[in-house]
């Protein structure tokens, strides 16, 4: 049975196939009834209407049905059970199952229970496989993966998004950068990991300092909670804060990736200049979840 | 563990049947105990050695537990402690199994996943998993580096 459970279990291969697959439903390359005879269950134990909404569109594209909790639901139903008991109910039911869940590891404890594919929709502060492919395969459709340059800014402590995505991108040969205010840099041990798959890796102390060297800017969610008063988030948040003045002099294909939704991290009048990509990054959720869907269940 | 050794024999008394477990680190000896899931209230005739003088090893501790013979995933889990243990299987005053101790590549329901965010510090049917790399335990659920304090996360 295939599972999507971290982006460790992929190698490069599984990821170039799946992107391809991906590209094939985005292009409208395919059959749409082609899961109409499946049916998946959305197992949402905390709240992420986005990503919930995108595995939905992507199973009624392919003719295939749903059926759900969500996380008010959810914590009512398993009141006294275990995720474990839930998951050996429920995959009884349907052809695969999308979990979401507030503990990290969850979605590798689901795929041990269930009778059939578990696809992970983020699990806690830990996994978020889906969203990596379709930042991946974002930056795929604009150019080679390849060896380019590719700067992650923000939280870079707590956030998952940047941590699975460079994971990833150490597959391709890529230069990263890092820059995350203090507190929040990437953990040394994630940093080791990915010198150790032969990434190299450049911190640096500000955006200004490294964003003319980027092809990619992946700005990070900044998390109000990760920081002690309101005070100190609105001071690293507006010296993280992307604005038009930061654009000048970078590459003609920078693109400026956000897993969305902002929260003033990047000014709205960026939004209208060719470097932001962001609003494509989110639809890109479909095609990808089309092909992470259709791949577990043929 | 023969008389003549007088690193062990004149400290702690020789066993009829049991394990000696030799060459423990220094200072390790509870905490190898502990491993074994071997504490006060348990029925074993235990002797206990620490900081004993060694040639090989400046200081160690020396561990004998009398009436068990450990088995050998008891035995690797020692490793995580103490990885220059030597294992003496005692029976009739005689060592009739010598061996050393593995670290094993997956531990199970061994050590605590120190993530409190973890699926295995829940009241899920599951028991922690690490893999045991070169640079600390791996938790196979939540991807947590364990690199020290190792004894302290003991089950
Ligand atoms: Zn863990």
């Amino acid at each position: 049975m295939y599972h999507i459970i971290s982006i460790r279990d992929f190698e490069r291969s599984d990821l170039d196939y799946l992107l391809d697959r991906a590209q094939e439903f985005d292009t409208g390359n395919y059959r749409p009834g082609m899961l109409d005879d499946k049916l998946v269950a959305l197992l949402f134990f905390e709240p992420s209407t986005r990503t919930r909404m995108s595995f939905a569109t992507a199973m009624a594209r392919l003719g295939g049905r749903t059926i759900g909790v969500d996380s008010v639901e959810a914590s009512s139903i398993v009141k006294g059970e275990t995720l474990a008991d839930t998951i050996r109910v429920i995959s009884s039911y349907v052809d695969a199952i999308v979990l979401r869940h507030p503990k990290e590891g969850a979605a590798r404890l689901a795929s041990e229970f269930s009778t059939v594919p578990v696809i992970n929709a983020g699990d806690g502060a830990g996994q978020h496989p889906s969203q990596t492919l379709l930042d991946l395969y974002t930056i795929r459709q604009s150019m080679p993966v390849d060896g380019i340059d590719v700067g992650l800014l923000g939280d870079l402590r707590y956030g998952r998004t940047a941590h699975s995505l460079a994971l990833a991108l150490s597959l391709y040969g890529v230069t990263l950068h890092t820059i995350a205010p203090g507190g929040l840099e990437m953990p040394a041990n994630i940093t080791l990991e990915l010198r150790e798959r032969g990434m190299e890796v450049v911190e640096h102390p500000n955006v200004e300092e490294a964003i003319r060297e980027l092809d990619v800017l992946y700005v990070t969610r900044s998390q109000r909670e990760r920081f002690p008063d309101s005070a100190s988030y609105y001071n690293v948040a507006s010296s993280y804060r992307i604005t038009t003045d930061l654009l000048d002099g970078v590459k003609d294909r920078l693109m400026i990736l956000h897993p969305l939704p902002r929260a003033g991290e990047i000014d709205p009048a960026v939004d209208c200049t060719p470097y932001a990509r962001y609003f494509e990054q989110a639809r890109n959720g479909v095609p990808v979840r089309m092909a992470l869907l259709h791949e577990v269940m043929r | 563990m023969s008389r003549k050794d007088p690193s062990g024999g004149l400290l702690v008394s020789p066993i009829k049947n049991g394990t000696v477990i030799d060459h423990i680190t220094a200072g390790e000896a509870l905490n190898v105990l502990r491993i074994l899931g071997i504490t006060g209230s348990t029925r074993e005739c235990l002797s206990i050695a620490t900081n004993v003088e060694s040639k090989r090893m400046g200081k160690k501790d020396i561990v004998k537990i009398e009436n068990r013979e450990l088995r050998t995933e008891e035995v690797d889990r020692i490793a995580l402690l103490a990885p220059q243990a030597r294992i003496n299987i005692i029976r009739d005053y005689k060592v009739v199994e010598k061996k050393g101790v593995e670290i094993p590549e997956i531990l199970r329901g061994v050590v605590r996943c120190p993530n409190p965010g973890c699926i295995t510090n829940t009241n899920e049917p599951v028991a922690s998993t690490f893999e045991v790399l070169d640079k600390g335990l791996h938790c196979l659920y939540c991807d947590w580096l364990i690199k020290d304090d190792i004894a302290n996360l003991i089950i």
